[in-house]
């Protein structure tokens, strides 16, 4: 492989961008992909026989809300065919039981079920969606009698940090096996919500020392991810271990980026699956060799100690926040930028508006009783 | 802490250890998480089947490689007690 830039670990697929719910943090852009532009099981399954011979170890389907597809269970036994290591990432509330049934049959190594609160009715109304919290405790419940291993997701914010604690007792008492309490990431829906999402510093801090003593206590027992978010940061964060070093995600019409939320930026085309093999995107692909490595960067990070463990930081929140892609990622504290950060937390105010919730034609502030998939 | 001979590991739920022939490597796969374990580790994974005790790991590895039992038995504890703490294997 002389030459080569070593094969990607991950392969994110987002199989549609189709949910039930609408949480204001989705990490979907803001711009959703319609139904009639997904890529077929066909040409998916063409994609994993890609990545299983490019070297891609693990394939996490995500959407939107994977299990929206009805051929989820056919495509996960085509990757676990393949040798791939098969995760999904669902919010749950259409992993009925025959469902479930189909994906132990095709062979799922893993299931992360993500949860929006622990109180019913705070949870549904992040969500949009009501009733869904009940339906993801059941799930919950379907993932462990069958036998897989569980994660629980909890995205923590101002408007349910308060419950940490308890979102680790869930899920202790549920018998997860990993849980992970992570900060809303301020990009897409995110970004368009901070103010209604971002918590104080004083809610930061009590949440990391419980997130510490937690992991203390269930050590071996456990694993409890933590993802903070950068706004009160001195250093940023290693987005995707490095742009284009270790993942390849795809949205649901065959884009393949090397972020979820790369789209944002300006100035790229990005290949698609259709008529790129995803080889030739990983080695040779410009949208995937912008970024790549250490020699794009400015100053401060071209020279700093630090250019190889975070990668200068994440290109969509420098463009998102400083309008080019390609400067230093501001949550570091030795950014020309940094200072964005600090008025970003001034703009919280005392109260959070209301959620813009995640939508196609997004806008309104109230959330529905009823959802479609 | 010390482990007790008696303890039988095992890979934990979802957790796959398996050779890559693209890499030409043996790989842990783990929920979100793996690790390309060091050569060492390798041969310990290797007889980690739920069944095996960590003493009988200890008298395998001191038949096939020079070292002291005593030695190996510690190493291994360690690298035990570390892939547990990384959620790949239960104790
Ligand atoms: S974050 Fe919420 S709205 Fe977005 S895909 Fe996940 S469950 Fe659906
Ligand atoms: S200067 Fe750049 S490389 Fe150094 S810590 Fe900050 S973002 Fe990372």
């Amino acid at each position: 492989m002389t030459g080569l830039f070593p094969p990607p670990m991950g392969l994110i697929v987002e199989l549609t961008h189709r949910c039930p719910l609408q949480c204001p943090y989705c990490s979907n852009p803001l711009e959703l992909e319609r139904p009639a532009s997904e890529l077929d099981t066909s040409a998916w399954m063409r994609v994993f026989d890609q990545a299983a011979e490019l070297g891609v170890l693990q394939l996490h389907f995500t959407g939107g809300e994977p299990t929206a597809r009805r051929d989820l269970p056919d495509l996960v036994r085509h990757a676990s065919a393949r040798g791939l290591y098969t995760n999904i990432i669902t919010s749950g509330v259409l992993l009925d039981e025959p469902l479930m049934a189909a994906l132990m049959a095709a062979g799922i190594d893993h299931i992360q079920l993500s949860l929006q609160d622990i109180e019913p009715e705070n949870a549904d109304r992040i969500g949009g969606y009501r009733g869904a919290h009940a339906k993801k405790l059941a799930a919950a419940q379907r993932i462990r009698d069958a036998g897989l291993p569980l994660t629980l997701n909890f995205v923590v914010h101002r408007q349910n940090i308060q419950n940490v604690a308890r979102m680790i007792d869930i899920a202790e008492k549920l018998g997860a096996e990993r849980s992970e309490i992570a900060h809303v990431q301020y990009y897409g829906w995110g970004l368009k919500n901070r103010a209604a999402l971002l918590p104080s510093r004083a809610e930061l801090d009590a949440t990391t020392a419980t997130v510490e003593a937690a992991r203390a206590r269930l050590k071996g027992r456990m694993v409890i991810d933590y993802v903070v978010p950068d706004y009160y940061a001195s250093r940023p964060k290693s987005c995707m271990g490095g742009w284009a070093q270790r993942f390849i995600n795809i949205s649901p019409s065959g884009k393949a980026m090397p972020c979820h939320a790369a789209e944002t930026l300006p100035g790229f085309t990005f290949p698609s699956v259709r008529d790129t093999p995803l080889a030739a995107i990983w080695q040779s692909d410009p949208a995937f060799l912008r970024f790549r490595g250490t020699d794009w960067m400015p100053e401060p990070c071209a020279s700093c100690e630090r250019r190889e463990i975070d990668w200068g930081g994440c290109r969509c929140q420098a463009f998102a926040l400083t309008g080019d892609a390609g400067r230093t990622d501001p949550a570091c504290a030795l950014a020309p930028d940094h200072a964005v950060m600090a008025e970003a937390v001034a703009e919280r105010g005392i109260a959070p508006p209301p959620f813009i919730y995640r939508r196609i034609n997004a806008g309104s502030e109230r959330a529905p009783v009823e959802a479609v998939v | 802490m010390s482990l007790p001979e008696t303890t039988v590991p095992g890979l934990r739920r979802g957790v796959k250890f398996r050779f890559d022939a693209v890499r030409a490597s043996w790989v842990v796969l783990a929920p979100e998480r793996l690790f390309v374990p060091d050569e060492p580790a390798v041969e310990v994974l290797k007889l980690i089947d739920g069944a095996r005790s960590l003493g009988a790991i200890a008298d395998d590895l001191a038949a096939r490689f020079a070292a002291p039992r005593a030695v190996i038995l510690a190493d291994v504890a360690a690298m035990l007690t570390d892939l547990a703490d990384k959620g790949a294997i239960a104790l």
